[in-house]
């Protein structure tokens, strides 16, 4: 006999937690591989079709383009911006260190449309037009209080001995920070690039504003193409998207690990 | 409470002479109380008024302090005393409120921390985790123009000096605490620093290791004649390494001197308090005797026979101060044998309590008019058990006076 416990029921409830928040995904994924136009189960066959016809799609390779393109640069500005930032607060003391902190990670509860039009009004002020220059800063803004927090997080963890005992045996401040903070804070600069391409990888309200008819990334085009027809293109495009996702965090946690051995 | 009062039993601190130079006597006392120029030899640290204040709190009041070439001195105090402040002053991790820093008759309050050329040692060793050892020795040299040979035979030989040669490739993870600190001790002489400075370096090990090391670094210490400045809140440390222990309390030197003077001699409560075990008794002075010695009474028919040092009149109210270990302890039937020579402070009591602590044994005795006494005695023959009379017998030197605080 099956006893029910509160455990099992625990386990159950769990299971069902996942199967609500991941089958829309597997759904989609499955999806792809069906060689119907109109997508149903049970499925007949199976195919590659749509992953062909979408390697064949000028218009999806040039937003997937853009989508790298914008996502590695945004990841490279914001940790340019965040190392340095973090420095200063978790090492420094200045006045109104507070309120610039608090300012710099506002982004993260000021609503997307809200910025997304904040943006576009700003530059319109400035009679610029829109350009991938300002998608890129927007996207700098968006991702820059994740990458803050996780590089302070790490600064705080990490003991001012190592760079005072690099200090008192010669080192200038720009020599202790390349030879000690830095080397100790690299696990969490490659966190914050990896969080800031994703973010900026699929983040699509504040995109949609943004984006100019040059410049369109992935999620935007996917927008575009769902108001036309539900292609199963896009289950492909889904699934690849999904796979870029997924992978990428788990392949630099894997290189810092061997990183951190290594060393 | 004042330092050096004229009334407070002390030695007057004797020059400092250093190991290893010679003073030939010429420095007379006035020139030793001034600035002395290219003349003579400089200290190898000064410490002029030196002052820091963090917001409201005074972290270290007004010091002055000397440390001679080679000489290891000791900042021994309680918790937040503000011992870590002066050596990060020194070191150029904090900036003086007020004062001056002096090393080798340099003043450098405004020569920033990496071209001060000083060594550092930390409580949690602080190797780079992310260097081999050999990296983490060499990192000093790096900024010194060490040739490539050269690095690699100082690093050698530095590790040799540590007693732990050829562990170049290791990474400081694969050592134990006690090996990481000797490790950063090479990291810090290989760059042959004018002044070592180490901020609690062995409370992080256990108990056996920190003997070890601590005669470690006092060997070391002394092979290359390094100029330490150590910090510490373990007496026992103190009294052992230093040349001249410091004692302080909230940000105030209280008594500075050899290890023996600072514990037979404490200039006030506190110092006596600190170092040791001590019985403190309110007492009168009831009469000061003609040879030199001073006789207190600290209850009816409870007197004590001090010997004289520091100036004392009739009727003062003071503290007797007895250390725990200078007490002698006896059962009445051998008491006579032993204490013949003797009846000065001489009383029966009785054991009410102790405690067995290996090689000595800690006593508590009440007197007449409950009058309650620690005593720490080595353990020779039985032990006394509780309930047990005894006498007692202080030598006079042994009986310390201390000015009473208000
Ligand atoms: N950065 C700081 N900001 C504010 N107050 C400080 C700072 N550093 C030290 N203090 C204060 O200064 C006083 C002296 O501190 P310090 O660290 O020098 O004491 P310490 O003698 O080294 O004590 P411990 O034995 O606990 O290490 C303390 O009251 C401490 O709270
Ligand atoms: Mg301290």
């Amino acid at each position: 006999m099956f006893k029910i416990t509160g455990w099992s029921l625990i386990r159950l409830y769990t299971t069902l937690v996942y199967i609500f928040m991941f089958a829309p995904i597997a759904v989609v994924v499955i999806l792809s591989f069906n060689p119907q136009q109109f997508g149903s189960f049970p499925m007949d066959g199976f195919s590659l079709r749509w992953y062909a016809k979408l390697a064949g799609n000028a218009d999806i390779l040039e937003a997937f383009g853009n989508s790298l393109v914008l996502g590695g640069l945004t990841a490279i500005c914001t940790t340019a911006v965040a190392i340095p930032a973090a420095m200063a607060f978790v090492r420094y003391d200045f006045p109104g260190k507070n309120s610039l902190n608090t300012l710099l990670l506002a982004p993260i509860m000021v609503p997307e449309v809200i910025l997304g039009v904040a943006l576009l009004l700003f530059m319109r002020w400035l009679q610029q037009p829109k350009s991938f220059a300002m998608l890129l800063i927007g996207h700098v803004v968006i991702t820059l209080p994740y990458v803050l927090l996780v590089v302070q997080a790490r600064l705080v963890g990490i003991r001012t001995d190592y760079e005072e005992a690099a200090k008192s045996l010669g080192a200038n401040p720009l020599q202790t920070f390349r030879e000690i903070t830095f080397p100790l804070l690299m696990p969490a600069i490659l966190a914050g690039m990896l969080f800031s391409f994703t973010i900026s990888f699929d983040d699509i309200t504040a995109t949609l504003f943004w984006a100019t008819a040059g410049n369109q990334t992935v999620p935007v085009k996917i927008f575009g193409m769902l108001r036309n027809s539900i292609s199963p293109e896009i289950n492909a495009l889904g699934a690849v998207m999904i796979v870029l996702t997924v992978s990428t965090p788990l392949l630099a946690g894997y290189l810092a690990r061997r990183f951190a051995r290594g060393s | 409470m004042q330092n050096h009062s004229p009334d407070i039993q002390h030695r007057s601190p004797a020059p400092q002479v250093p190991q290893g130079s010679a003073p030939s006597g010429a420095v007379s006392e006035a020139a030793a109380s001034q600035p002395k120029d290219a003349v003579g030899q400089e200290p190898a640290v000064r410490l002029k008024g030196l002052m820091k204040r963090f917001g409201k709190t005074v972290a270290v009041q007004e010091t002055d302090l000397t440390i001679e070439t080679g000489e290891l001195v000791t900042l021994l105090g309680p918790s937040g005393c503000g011992k870590t402040t002066i050596l990060r002053m020194i070191a150029g991790l904090e900036t003086p409120t007020k004062g001056d820093i002096y090393i080798k008759g340099r003043r450098i309050n405004d020569t920033p921390i990496h071209k001060r050329n000083l060594g550092m040692i930390f409580q949690n060793y602080a190797l780079f985790p992310h260097k081999t050892i050999f990296e983490n020795v060499a990192f000093g040299l790096k900024y010194r123009n060490v040739s490539r040979e050269e690095t690699r035979e100082k690093v050698s030989q530095a590790l040799e000096m540590v007693r732990l040669p050829g562990v170049e490739k290791r990474s400081p993870s694969q050592l134990s605490g006690g090996q990481q600190q000797r490790i950063a001790l090479a990291r810090a002489i290989v760059i042959e620093p004018d002044v070592l400075l180490m901020d609690e370096p062995l409370s992080a090990l256990d108990e056996k290791l920190r003997e070890e090391m601590r005669m470690e670094i006092d060997n070391i210490q002394q092979q290359l004649n390094l100029t330490t400045l150590f910090v510490t809140h373990d007496q026992r440390e103190a009294l052992s390494m230093s040349n001249k222990i410091v004692v302080m309390k909230d940000g105030r030197k209280q008594q500075e001197g050899t290890p023996e003077d600072v514990y037979d001699y404490p200039d006030n409560y506190f110092v006596a308090d600190f170092l040791g075990h001590a019985n403190f008794f309110d007492a009168r002075v009831l009469e000061v005797l003609d040879n030199d010695q001073v006789r207190v009474r600290i209850a009816e028919g409870l007197e004590f026979t001090a010997d004289h040092v520091g100036r004392w009149r009739e009727g003062q109210d003071v503290h007797l101060v007895m250390r725990a270990q200078k007490i002698n302890v006896t059962s009445p039937d051998l008491a006579d044998e032993e204490l013949e020579s003797t009846e000065l402070n001489y009383y029966p009591g009785r054991i009410y309590d102790r405690s067995y602590m290996g090689g000595e044994t800690s006593y508590f005795v009440e007197l007449d008019h409950g009058v309650r006494l620690h005593i720490i005695s080595m353990v020779r023959r039985r032990p006394h058990r509780i309930g047990d009379e005894v006498v007692l017998h202080v030598p006079a030197r042994h009986c310390g006076l201390l000015p009473r605080e208000k």
